[in-house]
C-alpha cells in the first residue's frame, strides 16, 4: 500500500500554534508563504543559494527553501514578521532602515533574520572561517567588519547593499553588548 | 492638464537631504507585498515547460497523462494557446521579446524555449506535472559557440571619421588588444512574478516589473484588447536591472487565466530565469589606441561584436562609451551582432557602457603604461571640447573634477605607477583606475499630484522602485515643489491606471518622474495660493512632459565619474581580493544623499562581481547551460566586498527642473577596468579577459604574458 | 518532485528498519542536499525516513583520546565544539569554510559524507551523466569541467566530492560506524569512498540500507596543529576548487609526522599518502613540502581545462605546510 502523501502538523510560528495539513513536497517556505499568507519570508532562488528564505528555526537560522514542512512538526519558527517587539523594531531592523542596509528589499528579510542570529552566534563564542585562531583558548574574536561579511555571506543581496548591511549589523551588535567594529562610510 | 517647461528650481530643503526610505519599514518587517505575495482565493498555479533541445521543432506533446494527474487543470501549448500579435514596435521602439509571444508555433529557436504551461491547484502539482510532460522533438544541429570573430549580420551601427591607419602609422605608441567579457545575468533576488485575473472585465496583473505603464500596453498589443481593459500593478520590485518587461510569465499568466476564469499566478525558478529573463551577451572587442609621445590620442578604434538569437537581433552598443569618452583625429565605432541557437540577450545594468568601459578604459591604461603617463594624467590631457562623434557641446562634463577629488582622497599621488612591488604576507597589492560615464535623459510621463482638504497630498505616477528609491525622491522633490514637509506627501506608484510613464531604465527613470511630478506639484501650489481652500474631494493637477522633453536642445548629456580600487592577488592559489574602492561621480543633483549612494555603491559592488566571479557557462554539445543556479553562477557574496565609498561632485543638470541627471547605471561603468587595471598594477599581468577567476590567474602566473 | 511518504524514526534500529531495503527510500537528514536534489528532479524517493531527531546529536571523548561524533551533530555544533576547535582545529576549520551559517546549522555529519557532487551536468536531468544514468555519457570530459577532477577520475566520470569536512576528516583516519538490518559495521573513511572506475553511480561501501550513525576521530596529538585552507572562485558560499587539510609534527627542523589531504581535486576528499611518506623524516622547508607536493601530483591527470589544479594544489600544499611550521615556531 502506498504510504499517505500528506500529514498534519503543528508548529509554532512567531509564537503561535499552527496546525495544518500539508502535501509532503512542501517546504517550509511554501507552507509560510503559500498557506499561512506570511509573506515576509521570500524565494529567491528555492535551491538554498541566496538565503532570501532564512528563518530562525528553534532559535537557529535556517534555509526554509530546503526544510520540508512536515519535517518542522513541534519546533519554533521565528519569520521577519516575528522580529520585532511589537511596534517597537528591533535593533537589526531599525539599524538597516536608518543606515539603507537594503535596496530593493527582497533578500532583506533573510539578511535581518541571519543578522539576528549572526549576533547570537558571536555572543555563543562560535569563530566562523575568518577567525584567525579556532581555539577556545583564543577567545571569541571581536566582531569586526571581516567576520561580520563572512558571517552574513549566506545571504545574497544582488542590488549590492552589503556596505550599508554592514554597518547595520555592527550597529546592532554594537547596541546588543558585543565588541563590534563600528565603521561608518567616509564619504 | 499643464504643459511642462524646464525651469531650474530652487531648493526647498527636502531635496538634496538625505531621508530613510519612505516604504523602509514595511521592508524590514516583510510586510511590503511583492508580485507573488498577495493571496488570491482560487488561485491556481502555472509551471512553464522549456524546450531541452537547442534547436528544431515540436513533433508532439504528450498531454494526456499530465491532464489526468493530481490537481492539473489544464495544459497551454501552441496548438492550443490563443493566437497574440506580437507584430508591433512598442513603447521603447522595439518589437516585443521573441519569447513573450508564447506558444504561437512549433519552432524551438534554443535550449530553454517555453514550449507548455502547466496549470494545476497547488504549485507541487504544478511543478511535478510540468516535469513529467514528455515533449517529443525534432533536433537540429545547433551553433552556440561565441568566439566573436565572424559578425554575420552587416553592422548597422558604424562611425567613421579620420584615416584610422595612417593615425596609428604616425603614432609614436600604438595599442592593439582584445578585450572579452562573458554571458553575464541580471538575477534579480525576485524572480520574476505575475498573477493575472479577469476582474469586472479588465484584465488586473499583479507583476514584479520595470514599468506597469510599459507592462500593460504591451500586453494590451499582444492580446488585443483595449488599452483601457489592462491594469498592471507592481508595488514592489525585488530587483530588475533590465530584465523585467513584458516576458514570458505575463503572457503565460494571462493565457491562463483567461482559459481557466480564475487568478494563476506563474513565477520563474531560477533556473529558467537563465534562459527566458534576456542576459548580457559576451562581447569581443577589439580596441586600438594610437597616440603621440605625450599620450595625447591621434587614433582611437573600437569594435564590439556581441552574439544575438536567431529570432531577434539585439546590440550590446560597447563601443558607444568611445564616442563620447575621447577624442582622436582618427575615430572609428562600430557594434556588431552574430546570430547563434541562443536566447536573446537584453538590456542589463549599463548596457554597452559596462563591458565596453571594461575594454576601452583597460586599453588606455595599458596606452599610459606604454607612455610612461600617470593614467589619470593621460585622460585629462584627452579632454575632449565636444562630443567625439556628435560634435555637440556637452551638458555638463565635470569629468577631471571626478578624478582630481578622487585622487585626493584614494592617495593616488603616492602611487608608484611600477607593477608588482608590493607585497604584503602572500598577496601583491596594486591600485588601478578608470573612468565612467553613462547617457542621462529624459522620457515623457505624467503624473497627477492631489490636494487633500486634511492638508496632505498624494502623488500619482506610474514609477517603479526596482530598489533604486524613486518612490522616496519623487517625495522629496513633490515635496520641495509643494514647499511642504515631505510627511504630508504621499505617493502612490506601480498601478498603470495612473497613465503613462517611463519605465525604471536607462537611469532615466527618477529624472522622468521627477519632472513630471515637479511640474504637476508645482502648478497645484500655485493653484492652492490663490486661496478658497481644498474641496472634500481634493484639488488634481496632472502634467505630462512630452513637450518639454521633446524641446530639450540636442546635446551631450552624461553622467561622469572616476572609479578607483585596490586589490590583493595571490598569484599562488589564483585568489584576487577587492580592498577598497572609492567612486567620485558628477551625475547630476542628488535628490536623496542616502539612496543615491547605495544606486553608485550597488553599481560599483556589480563591477567587482564583473571583474571578479559572473560567468554564464554555455555546453557546447547541449547548446544550454552548465551549472544554472546561483552556486554555478557566482555573484559577489559579502565576503567579496570591502568598504566601498561613493560620493560626488556638484553637478546640477542645467537644462532639468530638479538638476537631476540619473545614478542608477553609471557605478558599474569603468569599476571592472579600475579593478583589472589594479590587478596589472599588482602582478605585472593583464587580463584582458573577464571574469579575473583563479585559473585564469594560475594561467598568467605559469607563464602566459597575458591572460 | 513526485509524491512521496514521509516517516519520524525515534531510535536507530526503528529508522533502519523503516527503511528496509526499499531503493526507493532515503533517510533525510538536514536535507540541504536532498531536498535540493529532489527538487531538480536528480533524486525522486517514494519515501523518506526522517533521522534528524535521532538521539546521535552528541560529541564524546573516546577512552583512548579521541572524539566520537554523532551523525546527526550539525555542521555548525561540530564546528563550534570546544573539543575539535582543541584538537582538530582543521576540522573546524573545514567545516567553517563550507556553505553558509543557516545551511551548516541545517546540515549534518552523516549527510555531508553522502553529499553528492556539484557537477553541472549531474545537476540537470536534461544532460546525460553516468553517475545519474549510467551509461548515458560524461559530457563533462568534454564540456565544461574547470572545476573537475585531476586525480582519481576516469573516463566515465570526473566529477569531484564537494565536502570540505570530509577532507579534514580524511586526514585525521576518521572511522564511520554505520548500522543495518543485519547489525552494526565500520569503514575507514578511506574504504568509504568507492573507486570511480566504471561505475561512477556507486560512491560509497555502505551497505544497501545503512544508516551512518558516527565518526569517530582516533587520537592525532598532530592534529592539534593543523590547518584547513580552501581556495574558491569568490570568497565565501562557494565550494572549492582545491583544498588543502594539514598537519604537521616538526622536531629540530625535521618532518616527525605530516597528515595531508586535499579535496576538490578527486570523487573523494583524497588523502595525499605519498606526500605524506616524502614528508616524514624530511627538512621542514620550502623544498622538501614542494618535493612531496609533486611526489602526490605526479599521477595528476588534468584534463584540457583543470591543468591550473594541480599548480593551485602544489602551491597550496607548500603555503599551508610552511603556515604550519611558522606557527609553531610563534
Amino acid at each position: 500500500m502506498a504510504p499517505p502523501v500528506s500529514s498534519a502538523i503543528t508548529l509554532t510560528i512567531n509564537g503561535e500554534k499552527h496546525t495544518l495539513s500539508v502535501d509532503h513536497r512542501t517546504t517550509l517556505l511554501d507552507a509560510l508563504r503559500e498557506r499561512l499568507d506570511l509573506t515576509g519570508t521570500k524565494k529567491g532562488c528555492d535551491q538554498g543559494q541566496c538565503g532570501a528564505c532564512t528563518v530562525l528555526l528553534d532559535g537557529r537560522r535556517a534555509v526554509s527553501c530546503l526544510q520540508l514542512a512536515v519535517a518542522v512538526e513541534g519546533r519554533e519558527v521565528t519569520t521577519v514578521e516575528g522580529v520585532a517587539e511589537g511596534e517597537r523594531l528591533h535593533p537589526v531592523q531599525q539599524a538597516f532602515l536608518d543606515l539603507d542596509g537594503y535596496q530593493c528589499g527582497y533578500c532583506t528579510p533573510g539578511q535581518i533574520c541571519s543578522a539576528v542570529a549572526v549576533i547570537e552566534e558571536h555572543a555563543a563564542g562560535w569563530p566562523s572561517a575568518v577567525t584567525d585562531d579556532v581555539r577556545p583558548e583564543a577567545g571569541p574574536p571581536p566582531l569586526s567588519a571581516e567576520e561580520i561579511r563572512e558571517r552574513m555571506s549566506g545571504n545574497l543581496c544582488r542590488c549590492g547593499a552589503y556596505v550599508s548591511i554592514v554597518q547595520a549589523v555592527a550597529r546592532a551588535a554594537a547596541e546588543a553588548g558585543a565588541e563590534a567594529e563600528v565603521t561608518e562610510a567616509v564619504a | 492638464m499643464t504643459t511642462a517647461t524646464a525651469k531650474a528650481t530652487t531648493a526647498q530643503g527636502s531635496v538634496g537631504t538625505a531621508h530613510t526610505r519612505v516604504e523602509g519599514r514595511d521592508k524590514v518587517t516583510g510586510t511590503a507585498r511583492y508580485a507573488g505575495d498577495l493571496p488570491f482565493t482560487e488561485l491556481a498555479y502555472g509551471w512553464l515547460v522549456l524546450s531541452t533541445v537547442a534547436r528544431g521543432r515540436i513533433r508532439s506533446m504528450e498531454t494526456g497523462p499530465v491532464l489526468a494527474m493530481p490537481g492539473v487543470l489544464t495544459v497551454l501549448h501552441h496548438q492550443n494557446a490563443p493566437r497574440i500579435d506580437s507584430d508591433y514596435i512598442g513603447r521603447l521602439g522595439v518589437p516585443p521579446d521573441p519569447s513573450a509571444a508564447l506558444f504561437q508555433h512549433d519552432r524551438v529557436p534554443h535550449l530553454g524555449w517555453p514550449v507548455a504551461l502547466v496549470v494545476a491547484e497547488t504549485s507541487e502539482q504544478a511543478r511535478e506535472a510540468a516535469e513529467a510532460l514528455v515533449v517529443h522533438y525534432e533536433e537540429k544541429p545547433h551553433d552556440t559557440a561565441f568566439d566573436g570573430e565572424r559578425p554575420d549580420v552587416p553592422s548597422q551601427d558604424t562611425e567613421e571619421k579620420g584615416d584610422l591607419e595612417a593615425e596609428l602609422a604616425a603614432s609614436a605608441v600604438v595599442v592593439d588588444a582584445r578585450y572579452t567579457t562573458p554571458e553575464e545575468h541580471h538575477h534579480p533576488m525576485e524572480p520574476h512574478a505575475a498573477t493575472a485575473r479577469w476582474e469586472g472585465g479588465r484584465l488586473d496583473v499583479v507583476d514584479s516589473d520595470q514599468g506597469t505603464a510599459w507592462v500593460a500596453e504591451e500586453l494590451a498589443k499582444l492580446f488585443s484588447l483595449e488599452p483601457s481593459a489592462v491594469r498592471v500593478r507592481s508595488e514592489h520590485v525585488g530587483g530588475a536591472f533590465g530584465s523585467k518587461g513584458a516576458r514570458a510569465h505575463q503572457v503565460a499568466a494571462v493565457m491562463a487565466a483567461t482559459a481557466l476564469q480564475r487568478p494563476v499566478r506563474v513565477v520563474l525558478t531560477r533556473r529558467q530565469m537563465f534562459s527566458i529573463t534576456g542576459y548580457r551577451s559576451p562581447t569581443s572587442q577589439r580596441i586600438r589606441l594610437g597616440a603621440d609621445a605625450d599620450g595625447r590620442l591621434r587614433a582611437l578604434e573600437h569594435r564590439s561584436v556581441n552574439l544575438t538569437s536567431t529570432v531577434f537581433e539585439f546590440v550590446e552598443p560597447c563601443a558607444g562609451v568611445s564616442r563620447v569618452m575621447y577624442d582622436a583625429a582618427a575615430h572609428h565605432t562600430s557594434n556588431e551582432v552574430v546570430r547563434l541557437d541562443v536566447p536573446t540577450p537584453t538590456w542589463m545594468r549599463a548596457p554597452g557602457e559596462a563591458p565596453g568601459s571594461f575594454a576601452l578604459e583597460s586599453a588606455l591604461d595599458e596606452l599610459a603604461e606604454r607612455c610612461g603617463i600617470d593614467p589619470i594624467e593621460l585622460r585629462v590631457r584627452n579632454e575632449p571640447e565636444l562630443g567625439p562623434v556628435s560634435g555637440l557641446p556637452f551638458s555638463t562634463r565635470r569629468l577631471t573634477d571626478c578624478f582630481r577629488e578622487g585622487a585626493r582622497r584614494f592617495g593616488w599621488a603616492e602611487r608608484d605607477p611600477r607593477p608588482g612591488l608590493r607585497r604584503e604576507g602572500r598577496w601583491l597589492l596594486g591600485t588601478g583606475t578608470a573612468a565612467a560615464s553613462f547617457p542621462s535623459g529624459a522620457a515623457p510621463s505624467t503624473a497627477a499630484v492631489t490636494a487633500q482638504a486634511d492638508g496632505t497630498f498624494t502623488v500619482r505616477i506610474a514609477a517603479a522602485d526596482i530598489g533604486t528609491g524613486a518612490r522616496t525622491a519623487i517625495t522629496l522633490v513633490a515635496a520641495d515643489a509643494l514647499e511642504v514637509a515631505p510627511d504630508r506627501v504621499r505617493v502612490r506608484i506601480g498601478d498603470s491606471d495612473f497613465g503613462p510613464a517611463m519605465i525604471a531604465g536607462g537611469s532615466m527613470g527618477t529624472r522622468s518622474w521627477s519632472w513630471a511630478v515637479a511640474v504637476a506639484a508645482r502648478e497645484l501650489r500655485e493653484r492652492l495660493a490663490l486661496g478658497g481652500g481644498v474641496p472634500p474631494e481634493g484639488v488634481t493637477v496632472r502634467s505630462d512632459t512630452s513637450e518639454a522633453v521633446r524641446a530639450l536642445a540636442q546635446k551631450e548629456r552624461h553622467s561622469f565619474g572616476a572609479q578607483f580600487a585596490e586589490v590583493a592577488v595571490d598569484v599562488t592559489t589564483g585568489e584576487v581580493r577587492v580592498r577598497r574602492m572609492l567612486g567620485i561621480f558628477a551625475a547630476g543633483r542628488i535628490v536623496n544623499p542616502l539612496t543615491a549612494r547605495s544606486q553608485f555603491i550597488g553599481g560599483m559592488i556589480w563591477g567587482i562581481s564583473m571583474a571578479l566571479h559572473e560567468e554564464a557557462v554555455r555546453d557546447r554539445a547541449s547548446g544550454g547551460h552548465v551549472g544554472a543556479d546561483l552556486a554555478g553562477y557566482h555573484v559577489a557574496t559579502q565576503a567579496d566586498v570591502p568598504l566601498v565609498e561613493a560620493d560626488w561632485v556638484d553637478d546640477p543638470d542645467p537644462d532639468d527642473p530638479v538638476g537631476i541627471k540619473g545614478v542608477g547605471e553609471i557605478g558599474i561603468v569603468g569599476a571592472a577596468a579600475a579593478i583589472a587595471n589594479a590587478v596589472w598594477h599588482a602582478t605585472g599581468v593583464r587580463h584582458r579577459s573577464l571574469p579575473i577567476r583563479p585559473d585564469r590567474v594560475l594561467a598568467a602566473a605559469e607563464g602566459a604574458p597575458d591572460a | 518532485m513526485r509524491e512521496f511518504g514521509y516517516q519520524r524514526a525515534s531510535d536507530v534500529a526503528g529508522a533502519v528498519a523503516l527503511l528496509g531495503a526499499d531503493p526507493d527510500a532515503r533517510f533525510l537528514g538536514g536535507g540541504t542536499n536532498l531536498v535540493d536534489l529532489m527538487k531538480t528532479g536528480v533524486e525522486r524517493p517514494a519515501r523518506l525516513v526522517d533521522v534528524r531527531e535521532l538521539p546521535l546529536d552528541g560529541i564524546e571523548s573516546t577512552k583512548d583520546g579521541g572524539l566520537r561524533i554523532g551523525a546527526t551533530v550539525t555542521n555548525s555544533d561540530l564546528a563550534a565544539h570546544p573539543e575539535v576547535r582543541r584538537r582538530y582545529p582543521a576540522l573546524t576549520q573545514a567545516v567553517l569554510s563550507g556553505a553558509s551559517g543557516q545551511l551548516r546549522n541545517m546540515a549534518t555529519v552523516g549527510g555531508n559524507l553522502l553529499q553528492r557532487t556539484r557537477c553541472g551536468y549531474f545537476a540537470d536531468v536534461t544532460k546525460p551523466c553516468n553517475k545519474r544514468v549510467p551509461g548515458s555519457g560524461c559530457p563533462a570530459i568534454e564540456g565544461d569541467h574547470h572545476n573537475h577532477a585531476i586525480l582519481g577520475a576516469s573516463q566515465h566520470c570526473v566529477a569531484v566530492h564537494p565536502s570540505d569536512m570530509g577532507v579534514a576528516l580524511a586526514a585525521f583516519d576518521a572511522v564511520v560506524s554505520y548500522e543495518t538490518t543485519d547489525g552494526p559495521g565500520e569503514l575507514a573513511l578511506a574504504d568509504f569512498y568507492l573507486p570511480v572506475g566504471d561505475t561512477p553511480h556507486r560512491e560509497t561501501a555502505l551497505p544497501p540500507g545503512a544508516l551512518i550513525t558516527a565518526v569517530t576521530l582516533p587520537p592525532a596529538p598532530v592534529a592539534a596543529r593543523s590547518r584547513y585552507r580552501k581556495v574558491r572562485e569568490r570568497a565565501s558560499y562557494a565550494f572549492a576548487i582545491g583544498s588543502v587539510a594539514a598537519a604537521l609534527e616538526v622536531r629540530d627542523g625535521v618532518v616527525r609526522e605530516a597528515r595531508l589531504a586535499l579535496g576538490a581535486v578527486a570523487s573523494r576528499p583524497w588523502r595525499a599518502r605519498t606526500a605524506e611518506r616524502e614528508l616524514t623524516g624530511a627538512r621542514a622547508d620550502g623544498e622538501s613540502f614542494a618535493a612531496a607536493a609533486d611526489a602526490e601530483l605526479a599521477a595528476a591527470k588534468p584534463l584540457s581545462h583543470n591543468g591550473y589544479k594541480v599548480t593551485l594544489m602544489r602551491n597550496l600544499m607548500v603555503a599551508v605546510l610552511s603556515e604550519l611550521v611558522e606557527e609553531a615556531s610563534r
